[in-house]
């Protein structure tokens, strides 16, 4: 079996005497989902920016193709090929698709002396990108990304990353300001990129989003791996609890248990829509 | 098709400089019974705009990318001073005064840029205190130096031919160094790879940092490319006039600000164009000079000028939000 495109090996992150990260250890392969669940504040946005590079590990190994890997940098994350889309997209609303595409990477043709930026080749392989993606509303290059909807520019976004020789792509909660319909447009792309052999880690707290994706599932409590597991291995319901950090919803149904036996069997008011459901 | 073409106007940052520029020569005509022919063909705005659209340029510049400078006001006549004092009171060569004055000019951009990209403070701020200080170090040391506030100078042909001449009596020959300008620059934003680093800069500078633009470095360039031109536009000038003060030049802080906004840059950086800056330029100038041609008052000048800002301001803010809601749901023709 080849090695993981990434593998994390008890990675520990602490801001001064604060412990974020506790001894993670998560394998990415070449063509597979993972899922990362959790809920606020558990450690998910660290972890992504030390793989994204921007903090680098207070202890444990980042491992890629099986070599140990260090960011000093976001670029070194990036030039190996770890590519980050953030819950907006194009941060950059006021450039046309084509332009922002390119940023930091133009394409230019030579007239004379000069080195002209290729508007044309620009626009065109943008738009390219992004339609073989199937997002085939996008048609002009020269529109800017602020008049683009949510789901297509997580779509523009990530056809970005993977035009640029993406191999791990870190989506961070691509689907939390989306409405239904512009989040299934996202989950089809996300089930593209990974057609096409890249590894994606797909960051949510919207365990249905995560279940019609994931291949594998890593659920993060309190910095910590709390459980990690193969498609299938669990029930919606186990998940959610898990990321609920299991107690809380313990909880809350040992109340409405006491609730319903004080009260001849009725839930209460919000819980009995549920059972109807 | 009127969808189509509204999307290509809008798209445009000079749209609103552009009906505001007609609108003001509409006025100008109409109701103040200036001839058209006359004023359009006089030289006072142009020489007027030439001047400010040097300085202009680059606070355009500055302010796509996210930042402001405002030490300009102080490096016209620092420029000016810099110039008469090496030339004109020590009487060295007229090239060692202009060399002085790009290089002061130089090293103010450096410290505004540096400082800029060093610390967090607002280039608002930080150039506000490069303008006070500068203002100080010029009066003091022209003192100092001279013991006056004004300084004489008299710059040899050659130098007057390159900065500081009348082409047929009446235009300054700083009007083909602006337009030189404008060129660079328009080639430089609309046409190179610097160019989207600019608007990626203005847009997201940590965005932009992260994919690999070197946003500190243009930073600073372009601080040094302000400074510097405020500079060399005092040097024209004390070239061109034979003399430098130490005051003046603080109206062109607004002014240069004013004709970029109107020019259709947005104040927040990530949007405005260089075509739009020159015409915002442009607006200005036939607002504040070209009122003499007509039977308006000239009091009423900032009144128009305040109205003409809101008025551009508020379409390009419209413009700016129909480019965002356009989508063309019909394919475009083949011409893009």
């Amino acid at each position: 079996m080849t090695a993981p495109v990434l593998e994390l090996r008890r990675v520990n992150k602490s801001f001064g005497p604060i412990d974020v990260l506790h001894d993670i250890t998560l394998t990415v392969n070449a063509g597979e989902v993972l899922c990362l669940l959790g809920d606020n504040g558990a450690g998910k946005s660290t972890l992504i920016r030390t793989l994204a590079g921007v903090h680098k590990p207070s202890s444990g190994e980042m491992l890629m193709d099986g070599e140990p890997v260090s960011f000093a940098k976001p670029k070194d994350a990036a030039d190996r090929g770890i590519a980050t889309v953030h819950q907006f997209g194009g941060t950059f609303p006021l450039m046309t698709i084509g332009r922002s595409f390119f940023v930091g990477c133009e394409p230019t043709r030579r007239i004379g002396p000069f080195k002209i930026f290729d508007r044309k080749t620009a626009n065109e392989t943008a738009v390219r990108a992004v339609q073989e993606f199937g997002i085939t509303r996008i048609t002009d290059g020269d529109r800017l990304i602020g008049g683009l909807s949510g789901g297509e520019r997580q779509s523009l976004a990530i056809a970005r990353a993977v035009h640029f020789g993406a191999r791990v792509l870190i989506l961070d909660e691509p689907t939390a300001a989306l409405g239904v319909k512009q989040a299934s447009h996202v989950l089809r792309i996300v089930l593209e990129a990974k057609k096409r052999g890249i590894a994606v880690i797909f960051i949510t707290h919207q365990v249905t989003h995560a279940m019609a994706v994931g291949d594998q599932f890593a659920v993060l409590i309190r910095g910590a791996v709390a459980a990690n597991f193969r498609r299938g291995d669990k029930t919606r319901e186990e998940i959610t609890d898990l990321m609920a950090g299991g107690e809380a919803l313990a909880d809350l149904d040992q109340a409405m248990e006491g609730y319903m036996e004080t009260h001849g069997g009725h839930p209460p008011q919000p819980a009995a829509q549920a059972t109807v459901a | 098709m009127r969808d189509l073409f509204l999307a290509a106007l809008t798209k445009r940052a000079e749209t609103g400089a552009l009906v505001s520029l007609l609108a003001v020569i509409l006025i100008f005509v109409v109701f103040g019974g200036a001839d058209m022919g006359t004023m359009l063909g006089a030289a006072s705005w142009v020489n007027f705009a030439a001047n400010l659209g040097i300085v202009a340029i680059p606070v355009g510049l500055l302010m796509i990318a996210g930042e402001l400078d405002i030490s300009i006001g102080a490096m016209i006549p620092a420029g000016s001073m810099t110039v008469s004092i090496l030339s004109g009171y020590y009487g060295l060569p007229i090239g060692v005064g202009i060399l002085g004055a790009l290089a002061l000019g130089v090293f103010v951009g450096l410290v505004n840029g540096l400082l800029t990209v060093r610390t967090t403070v607002p280039s608002l701020i930080i150039t506000l205190a490069t303008l006070v200080a500068m203002q100080g170090i010029v009066l003091s040391a022209s003192v100092l130096l001279t013991g006056k506030a004004s300084v004489p100078l008299a710059a040899p042909d050659w130098a007057k031919t390159i900065f500081g001449t009348l082409i047929s009596g009446s235009f300054q020959n700083i009007i083909l160094w602006w337009l030189g300008l404008s060129t660079v620059a328009w080639g430089f934003v609309h046409h190179s790879r610097y160019g989207n680093w600019l608007y990626a800069m203005g847009g997201d500078k940590v965005s932009a940092r992260n994919a690999g633009i070197p946003t500190a470095k243009m930073t600073i360039w372009l601080f040094v490319l302000s400074a510097t031109a405020a500079s060399f536009v005092g040097m024209c000038g004390a070239i061109l006039f034979n003399s430098a003060q130490v005051s003046g030049g603080m109206n062109y802080i607004f002014n240069a600000i004013v004709s970029v906004v109107v020019g259709g840059v947005l104040l927040t950086g990530g949007f405005g164009s260089i075509t739009g800056i020159f015409i915002g330029t442009l607006t200005f100038a036939i607002v504040s000079q070209g009122i003499y041609f007509t039977q308006i008052d000239r009091n009423w000048s900032s009144l128009i000028i305040g109205a003409t800002l809101l008025l551009a301001v508020l379409m390009n803010n419209r413009f700016r939000t129909l480019a965002l809601e356009v989508a063309p749901r019909a394919k475009r023709p083949a011409k893009a």
